[in-house]
């Protein structure tokens, strides 16, 4: 089976692009920092009240911040496809024997690794300003494995941007405000009772939302059943749609 | 022979081979055949299609009609087969930049399923021929425009495939790089290689290939060796080079009725009949005489594949319709020859 070798070959290829890059994985993480920093110290005062008593709102934020930094982040599969495409790499990838998919699945498990870093970043910065979690270490390894595999599923969504836009800027610029409608129409900083009535079923349900929720099960009260059980549910569907159809694309694109 | 070991005359062929983008049909028929370690040099401005042709001889872009093989092998039925005995080097340095040189060339060797050593042995073998030794180890966004194309053209030779496929190998580059890419080409045909290279510089062609296909708006309009094509094609050439332009201005009135006449800058030339060359340049001498003017130069010239080019394309001004993913041109018979001697000096 050269899928496998090729992936690896692929993978090679994209995380010595993060090693030499290392900034772009700080560039990462500034934008959730200042998030963390703000909702922490100047809205967190004013939030707390619409918490159930006896709950932080540092421990509340720390799960939607996490999502909300790998979902940004998935983005960079996309813009690294488009990149591709546009310099000719593509093509030269493409008038090589090698597996239809593995530019792509190279690609994603190449991003799995660049995003254990930031998420582990995030969990250290999370620490700093005074995020506990007293469910035990398994709590936080189960939420990395969500977290992770979430990543791994919007890698493949991205990748479909990616190939379809063809440039950078336009990867970018159509999945922005996508993107800040997923994560701000969520519970990631604010709880969904707060919101409207109309908005709340979105903000409730959708996979954003429901993957956040799961960190919290584990991460606050240990209880991890139906919110965990839809967030994988959702990483499972999202994955299973956008993978055939990315390769598709792929094979596709000239 | 090809890979199921049936003997080949064509390590290329092409047959009615058609690419319509929409309503725009870069490629209408074309068809040819490379003979085994041989150079076809396929010759045309930008936006001709020639880019659109490697592309589905590469098994990169679907023909709208016709067929193409490669060693015997159809590039879309067996285009998995037809990718291992191929290399590729296009028109954009086609290299990652954040890797090393030598990183770029393992990438291709492991894509192409060589060993871990065989890819050592590769890597370094083509570095050395490249010139690249001492870069080797610096990463490509540090590369000069010559050095990423010589690395490019290194990369797609990684897994010693007996067919090339150059587009534009040497556009943008300077004199030093071209001359030297030229002898690197040389080189791999010398050792048996077959190679399809396009070409907007006629110097090229006329330098590298042993056949010539010319295609314009997609379609061929000469085939030959260079020698044929200008036998057959162009005339032989009176220039005359004046001390200034608006001198050589002034001067092609007096010469217009000696032959076909184009002037650039300070020089005037004259296309006439072969046969008839020694008669032109006297009446261009008399012409010159009693106009009372004086060049400073005057040489009787073969035709060279520029002209052949000229002769081909005709002069009127013509739109190109841009159909290879270049910017799109809009040129004149004579912008067109201006470019492409501007790219071979």
């Amino acid at each position: 089976m050269t899928l496998v070798a090729d992936t690896r070959a692929m993978a090679w290829r994209n995380v010595l692009n993060i090693r030499r890059n290392p900034e772009l994985l700080v560039f990462a993480t500034i934008q959730p920092v200042i998030f963390v920093l703000m909702f922490r110290y100047v809205f967190g005062g004013a939030i707390q009240g619409s918490l159930p008593p006896g709950q932080t709102y540092v421990n509340y934020l720390m799960p939607g911040v996490f999502v909300q930094t790998i979902v940004f982040g998935a983005l960079t599969t996309g813009v690294g496809l488009a990149d591709d495409l546009h310099l000719g790499l593509i093509d030269r990838f493409r008038s090589l024997p090698i597996s239809r998919a593995a530019v792509l699945t190279g690609r994603t498990t190449a991003d799995l690794l660049r995003n254990f870093f930031v998420v582990v970043l995030m969990m250290l910065v999370g620490f700093a300003v005074g995020w506990t979690v007293d469910t035990g270490v398994s709590a936080i390894v189960g939420a990395m494995l969500l977290l992770l595999g979430f990543a791994y599923s919007l890698s493949w969504a991205f990748a479909i941007v990616g190939l379809t836009a063809r440039n950078s800027e336009t990867a970018q610029a159509i999945s922005f405000p996508f993107l800040a409608v997923m994560v701000f129409a969520s519970s990631a900083f604010v709880p969904v009772a707060t919101m409207p009535s109309w908005l709340q079923g979105w903000a409730r349900n959708q996979p954003v939302s429901v993957v956040i929720n799961a960190v919290r099960e584990l991460t606050i009260t240990g209880d991890a059943s139906s919110e965990v059980f839809k967030a994988i549910l959702w990483i499972i569907g999202i994955t299973a749609v956008c993978m055939p159809i990315a390769v598709a694309r792929y094979r596709r694109v000239t | 022979m090809n890979p199921n070991g049936a003997a080949i005359d064509a390590a290329i062929e092409a047959r009615g081979l058609v690419k319509r983008f929409g309503e725009v049909e870069a490629v209408r028929d074309v068809s040819f055949m490379v003979p085994p370690g041989t150079v076809l040099g396929v010759l045309g401005p930008n936006g001709a299609g020639k880019t659109t042709v490697v592309r589905m001889l590469t098994t990169l872009a679907k023909p709208t009609a016709g067929t193409g093989w490669v060693l015997g092998l159809d590039v879309q039925r067996d285009a998995t087969k037809v990718r291992a005995s191929i290399g590729l080097a296009g028109q954009y340095a086609a290299v990652d930049e954040n890797l090393t040189g030598r990183e770029n060339l393992r990438l291709v060797g492991k894509l192409t399923h060589l060993s871990a050593e065989r890819t050592a042995e590769r890597a370094d073998a083509l570095l050395e021929q490249f010139n690249l030794t001492k870069a080797a180890d610096r990463l490509v966004r540090t590369f000069s425009g010559g050095m990423r194309r010589r690395l490019d053209l290194a990369a797609a030779l990684v897994h010693e495939p007996p067919v090339l496929f150059l587009d534009e190998p040497t556009t943008g580059l300077d004199p030093k790089g071209r001359n030297e890419l030229w002898g690197v080409i040389r080189g791999l045909v010398g050792g048996g290689t077959t190679v399809l290279l396009t070409t907007q510089y006629l110097e090229e062609a006329d330098a590298l290939a042993d056949r010539i296909l010319v295609i314009d708006h997609g379609t061929v309009i000469a085939e030959g060796t260079s020698g044929e094509l200008k036998s057959r094609f162009a005339t032989t050439v009176i220039e005359v080079g004046f001390r200034d332009a608006a001198l050589a201005e002034r001067a092609a009135t007096a010469l217009a009725p000696v032959g076909d006449l184009r002037t650039k800058g300070e020089v005037v030339r004259i296309g006439v009949a072969g046969d008839a060359s020694a008669q032109a340049m006297l009446e261009a001498v008399r012409a010159l005489d009693s106009a009372g003017m004086e060049p400073v130069t005057m040489v009787l010239r073969e035709p060279t594949l520029d002209d052949v080019f000229l002769s081909l394309t005709g002069h009127a001004a013509e739109e190109v319709v841009d159909t290879d993913g270049d910017d799109a041109v809009v040129t004149k018979g004579r912008g067109r020859k201006a470019k492409a001697e501007g790219g071979a000096r």
